[in-house]
């Protein structure tokens, strides 16, 4: 098997490229919320000091000029903690930015349960679940560096409503040199002929990781990175199960209207009868712990999540 | 050109006529705010925004947002005025397929910004006042705010923003009829001392009768103000203006007139038109 390299956090990622990419447009406005160092954009604002509004703790307003700025002609980054961004502005997604059809990205950061221990207010569990709903909203969860910095390089002329969310862990390179990212397109990690683990986000290292484990007893997984949560790259997903006809979705979120719903929606309506199992998290009072101890603890360790692909082969 | 006094008083006049005729003709409809904000849209639209179907796809140029979008009826009436789409087209309104619904959106020639959801169009047009500052163009964004709307408190995040980036090209009119759909404003939810809170936020405030055309001429011809600083004009207006029987009336929000109602509140207006002839 192949060695494995680590790189950076996501979000160091994004960081970086979006100062690249500023560097190359002075028309790149980044807006934030008091959440330049969350958002590891403090580089940005230091070399590119006329480039970013800073609005203070309020996200709604965030939004809202964010539209604003859209409409002015700006290629616009609205930049907060995904928690806040997705659930208390989420009005002003859905009206001033989605319906209003304003070219801005959102981006959502220390998504999903990075804030670990900060507990269930600085959370995104959610994010998915309600932004799917919203019409004319693409949804991006990038897994390893390459599709952090690549998403951020399509975004700049992406020119429609955009929600990106991102973790803060280093992650692992899953792509290999010359891969090729489009949003709506998902990469598939590795290939594989009897069960199909499919992740989006920080959960995708999550699979890799078990595929090596599952692997090592015989087990060819097929992983697949379903970076682009709406639109849902349907015929990836139809053409993985076709091979394997077994399924197990892996994502940090809950369990409800995410990564798993999509897949079991299209499956069933697709016709197929696949064994499928979906991971995340469940309706219960959250427990507490650093992101890690949290997914091991929902079933997403990588050793889990290779036992249950062999108990759901065995069935 | 700018248009006289008289010229447009007459307008304001025939705008109200349309506004109660597309209203009790699609059966629906924001008759008392949109009544309360004819004067100050007729102001805007015929004598300072410069906004018109040739330049509108340009970025470039004055804004106006409507973010208490549920006074509608009067701005499809004044759109249609200015000759951003026919009387025909707005004779759709509230019909199913219509682009031409209870809310302003954008697929209504000349509606910068779909609004309806209160306490979005300022935020909206703080963007928009940051991006002209940026592209050192000299462009003003309106934006139109109902009294009701300023117990959201997103309005007054967008305020801070306004005062940090020293928006004095944004000018700020709240249509101040003192009424809300379960009652007066300072009952549901006192909203005074309005031009203090105003100040403390770091605006310049002007207060002036809002159904007065000299008055809202007099006032937007000072904008700015002062350098550097954000502009409000508080339009003290009457809900339901220019028919007796539907002013100050709780009642009117989104009440649509019987014929008999209708009727009589044409024959109130074309009184008052024919002291124009």
């Amino acid at each position: 098997m192949s060695e494995i390299t680590t790189g950076k956090a996501n979000l160091e990622i994004f960081g970086e490229t979006l100062l690249e990419e500023g560097k190359k447009n002075s028309n790149l406005i980044v807006v934030t919320s008091d959440s330049r160092g969350s958002g590891k954009i403090v580089p940005f604002g230091k070399e590119l000091p006329d480039q970013i509004i800073e609005v203070g703790i309020a996200e709604q307003n965030l939004v809202g000029v964010c539209s604003g700025l859209a409409a002015g002609g700006k290629i616009v980054f609205g930049v907060s903690p995904a928690s806040f961004l997705t659930a208390r502005s989420l009005e002003q997604i859905k009206n001033d930015v989605a319906y209003s059809d304003q070219p801005v990205t959102l981006v959502g950061i220390s998504a999903g349960i990075s804030y670990g221990q900060l507990g269930s207010t600085h959370h995104s569990l959610h994010d998915y679940a309600v932004l799917r709903t919203i019409n004319n909203l693409t949804i991006v969860s990038p897994a390893d560096n390459f599709e952090a910095s690549e998403v951020i390089r399509r975004a700049v002329s992406f020119n429609k409503p955009l929600y990106i969310r991102y973790g803060k862990k280093p992650m692992i390179n899953l792509h290999k040199k010359g891969s090729n990212f489009e949003i709506g397109k998902a990469s598939i990690i590795c290939e594989g002929n009897d069960i199909t683990i499919i992740g989006t986000g920080e959960t995708v290292q999550r699979a890799f990781l078990a595929s090596r484990i599952l692997k090592e007893d015989g087990v060819n997984a097929e992983v697949i990175s379903m970076h682009t949560i709406k639109p849902f790259d349907e015929d990836a997903l139809i053409k993985s199960i076709k091979k394997t006809n077994c399924l197990i979705s892996v994502e940090e979120h809950s369990i409800y209207g995410g990564l798993g719903e999509c897949c079991a929606s299209l499956i069933s309506q697709a016709g197929y009868n696949t064994k499928f199992k979906i991971l995340g998290i469940p309706d219960e009072y959250m427990i507490n712990g650093s992101q890690a101890d949290v997914l091991d603890h929902y079933d997403m360790s990588p050793e889990k999540i290779s036992d249950i692909s062999k108990s759901l082969l065995n069935q | 050109m700018a248009k006289n006094t008289d010229y447009l008083e007459k307008k304001s006049l025939e705008y109200r006529k349309t506004v109660l005729e597309i209203i009790y003709n699609s059966g629906a409809g924001h008759t008392g705010g949109s009544l309360s904000c004819v004067d100050i849209l007729n102001v805007l639209y015929n004598n300072f925004l410069e906004i018109t179907p040739k330049n509108f796809a340009t970025k470039n140029r004055n804004r106006y947002i409507q973010s208490k979008g549920h006074s509608v009826e009067a701005l499809y009436t004044v759109l249609c005025d200015q000759g951003f789409f026919s009387r025909e087209e707005l004779n759709t309104l509230n019909n199913f397929n219509s682009h031409f619904i209870g809310h302003p959106t954008k697929k209504v020639p000349g509606i910068e910004h779909n609004t309806g959801a209160l306490g979005h169009g300022l935020s909206v047009a703080v963007g928009l006042a940051i991006a002209q500052k940026l592209n050192k163009e000299n462009f003003k964004i309106y934006t139109l705010l109902g009294d009701g709307e300023l117990s959201e408190g997103s309005v007054w995040e967008a305020c801070s923003t306004a005062h940090k980036y020293k928006l004095d090209n944004l000018v700020v009119i709240v249509d101040r009829n003192k009424l809300q759909i379960t009652g007066k404003t300072e009952d549901v939810n006192p909203i005074e001392p309005l031009n203090e809170k105003f100040l403390s936020f770091g605006f310049n405030v002007k207060e002036i009768d809002g159904n007065n055309i000299e008055e809202l001429i007099s006032a937007l011809e000072e904008v700015p103000f002062k350098t550097n600083i954000p502009n409000v004009i508080i339009a003290n207006t009457v809900k339901g203006s220019g028919v007796s029987f539907i002013e100050n009336q709780i009642s009117w929000h989104h009440k649509v007139p019987s014929k008999e109602e209708f009727e009589k509140a044409n024959l109130e207006l074309e009184s008052q038109l024919k002291s124009y002839e």
